[in-house]
């Protein structure tokens, strides 16, 4: 016997409840988009979000597991079926959530909504909604749901099954790819937040140390007890953020912790290679048991924080920069505000968490709906946050953090002229008082969100939890974020290590062999120097790397989006379901449309801040013609360089994306139309022994 | 009271992975009781911490 879980039929009180949270939801959004006042209050934001997720989950997710994907109760999960007390073990539902969220929830949620607030908070958080419930939700349940049916597959192997050899591989290499974009953008990010900033790059180095201590004490001294080591590790990462104020106001030892840009890309680059070829277990391990903490930790505080204070929006709700000539990335709301976002909204990142240990850990298949659609909604939730805290700040001042000197200009003085004549008034007094109670030197062009993002939870935080501590505030923020860059990026480096690894040893068979030292030294080396290639540009470049390294990872991220749910199509039209296959090819057809949009204008555009290939073509007139002088002239090959491999990549990912539709479309046309093509490759149903359902057999 | 808070810690120690060592022996007992001795703690946590890393278990 089949029970599929059929919704229940509403009765009137749970009708009026949801009616309040349809209308209560509606009104704050309306406030949201019709506010054009001085301020709007932050708890609007959330309770727009609350009722939204709440909808989101309560009718269409329902549909989804009823109707489109029929989530039966009774079918034994992988984990049931391999149960083998190590990756296949049937799971409690919360704990399966726990380790979800804390696998999908990264920096991408933080740092998008704070750039993408250039526009206004309107169109970011607007898409960040919609996207979510509609796009980003989707494709976490059913590549969980997909996985699930396939002994609990990974996306790769999937694409392979369903699209074809073809397919299979464009997917692998698109992952290595966007591996290697993610790894150089977020390691930007910290760089940038590091940089001539002795409080913050002595409090993120100090994490070192204390992670290797937590790995030694888990390893050697108490033997797996993992809450008291990361207890201990925890109490030692607040300390070293108090302890940097003191190194900062020390005359001797401060300086040792003073370093620009191109030098701490170097030292990123150098601990990468260190983390990535030492065993997991001294450092990768417990510096991703005190990140997963620190990350849940935050993340409550500050929505508790946001909630005590409501503190007032100081955005506008929509910028000039819409039309494009916005200082933080070039390009215009369509499609930037949807690239930039992100992972806020659609992630393709996650379909490989969710086709990697989730599915192994499910009990129940009918739990991969509160898995897969719910945890997105809580990491859009972050998105939220995230968004509110960049535009408490006063436009003026996050305009002037976040803006590259090569577009406003190098001295103070110019920035705020600059930033002033677009309406929003800075002075030079004002951010310098700022960055004093920031216990820092400066704060004009802080790229990359997180300096910002630190800002304004620091704000939240010493107004809601003590107003003295502003600076001390300001670099836990600063240390929370770079905690989980910092693992994201071991982790991720590992990650394309193995991948490498797998793809020489088709060719040398001695290469594959993943723990033989030759092949990791040289595979982890030639991983770090892809990304730290990136990086170290990133670094040097005069218009800031973010403005080309984050549309270049949004586009990666969308293109991963994109593959997982051709996938997720091909199945639905494979399995029957193509009156509903709708429900994936919308937001598919969306994806491709403002990933190819994108793509082409970071390609053509004439507009030097926007395509690579006008801005290397521009520098090289320059160059001809003798204009440039001094470092500008030393460094312009290089950046010309660089922009045509930034350009040559963009084109990979454009046909990349292509080639995976094309075949889609050519799969569910052959399997609409009789001919052969590859089967579906679902799991025969086996009956689940874990339900109470005695008249199953 | 005390039975919330039990029921929490317990969550608590699972999702973190605290009490995976017992949840080995558990497995152990009723899957393996037969075949030998199961692993030593120090010697499980070497096992389970190399291999847990050698997926994709952490996004952006």
């Amino acid at each position: 016997m089949t029970t599929i879980a059929a919704p229940r039929r509403l009765r009137p009180a749970s009708i009026a409840l949801w009616a309040i949270v349809i209308a209560v939801g509606t009104f704050a959004l309306a406030a949201i988009a019709m506010s054009r006042g001085e301020s709007i209050n932050a708890l609007w934001f959330i309770v727009a979000a609350i009722c939204i997720y709440a909808v989101g989950y309560r009718f269409y997710s329902a549909f989804l597991a009823a109707k489109v994907l029929a989530l039966d109760s009774t079918r034994a999960t992988p984990a049931e079926r391999f149960s083998d007390g190590r990756d296949f073990v049937p799971t409690n539902r919360w704990v399966v959530f726990g380790h979800h969220f804390a696998a999908i929830a990264g920096p991408g949620p933080l740092i998008g909504p704070t750039l993408a607030a250039q526009f206004g908070y309107l169109p970011g958080t607007i898409w960040i909604l919609i996207g979510a419930v509609l796009g980003g939700c989707v494709q976490d349940f059913v590549a969980l749901f997909c996985s699930i049916r396939r002994d609990g597959r990974s996306l790769g192997q999937m694409a392979r099954d369903e699209l074809g050899p073809i397919g299979g591989a464009v997917a692998l290499i698109g992952v290595f790819a966007i591996m290697i974009i993610l790894i150089a953008v977020l390691g930007l990010v910290v760089v940038n937040a590091m940089r001539n900033s002795p409080w913050a790059t002595s409090t993120v180095a100090a994490t070192i140390p204390i992670a290797l201590l937590v790995g030694l004490y888990m390893r050697h001294l108490r033997p797996g007890r993992v809450l008291e080591a990361t207890a201990i590790g925890v109490a030692l990462l607040l300390f070293a953020v108090v302890g940097g104020g003191w190194i900062d106001d020390h005359a001797t030892i401060g300086p040792w912790f003073d370093y620009g840009a191109p030098a701490l890309a170097l030292m990123i680059i150098v601990y990468g290679f260190a983390a990535a070829v030492l065993p997991v277990w001294l450092l990768l391990a417990p510096r991703d048991y005190l990140s997963t903490f620190m990350k849940i930790g935050t993340i409550v505080a500050l929505a508790i924080a946001i909630v005590i204070l409501n503190p007032e929006v100081k955005m506008p709700a929509v910028t000039q920069f819409i039309d494009g000539t916005g200082p933080i990335f070039g390009g215009n709301v369509f499609p930037f505000v949807f690239i930039t976002i992100a992972c806020g909204a659609i992630s393709g990142f996650h379909s490989l968490i969710a086709s990697g240990t989730t599915p192994k850990l499910l009990a129940n298949e009918r739990d991969a709906r509160f898995i897969g659609y719910g945890g997105m909604a809580m990491e859009s939730f972050v998105a939220i946050m995230a968004m509110v805290a960049a535009c408490v700040l006063d436009p003026g001042v996050y305009f002037a953090i976040n803006s590259p000197a090569g577009v406003v200009g190098a001295q103070a003085a110019d920035a705020v002229a600059t930033i002033s004549s677009w309406g929003y008034p800075v002075t030079v007094e004002q951010m310098s008082a700022l960055a004093t109670e920031m216990g820092e030197e400066t704060l004009f062009a802080r790229t990359g969100g997180a300096p910002s993002l630190a800002v304004g939870m620091a704000s939240i935080f010493s107004s809601a939890f003590g107003e003295s501590l502003l600076d001390v505030w300001y670099h836990f923020a600063i240390m929370f974020e770079a905690l989980f860059i910092l693992t994201t990026l071991d982790a991720g480096t590992r990650v394309a290590r193995f991948m490498l690894q797998d793809m020489i040893g088709n060719i040398v068979p001695a290469m594959g062999r993943t723990s033989w030292y030759p092949s990791v030294l040289l595979c982890s080396g030639l991983v770090v120097a892809a990304w730290g290639y990136f990086l170290y540009f990133g670094t040097i470049d005069p218009l800031g790397g973010i403005n080309s390294l984050w549309p270049l990872f949004g586009i990666s991220n969308q293109m991963l989006a994109a593959i997982a749910l051709c996938v997720a199509t091909t199945v639905l039209v494979k399995s029957g379901k193509v009156r509903f296959v709708w429900v994936t090819a919308v937001p598919l057809a969306w994806l491709v449309t403002i990933t190819t949009t994108a793509a082409w204008q970071k390609l053509f555009s004439p507009d030097l801040r926007l395509g690579f290939l006008s801005h290397a073509n521009d520098l090289a007139a320059q160059l001809a013609s003798g204009s440039l002088t001094g470092a500008a002239a030393e460094q312009a090959p290089r950046l010309i360089f660089n922009d045509r491999l930034d350009a040559a990549l963009t084109m990979f990912f454009l046909v990349t994306v292509w080639v995976i539709v094309i075949e889609t479309t050519r799969i569910c046309h052959a399997s609409l139309s009789g001919r052969r093509c590859p089967p579906s490759a679902e799991s025969p149903h086996i009956p689940s022994r874990l339900v109470e359902d005695w008249v199953r057999d | 009271m005390i039975s919330v808070w039990r029921r929490f810690w317990s969550i608590v120690r699972e999702l973190t992975g605290d009490d995976a060592y017992e949840r080995y022996l558990t497995h152990w007992q009723e899957h393996h009781a037969g075949d030998g001795a199961p692993l030593e703690r120090a010697a499980f946590f070497r096992e389970e911490q190399g291999r847990k890393w050698e997926g994709v278990r952490r996004c952006c």
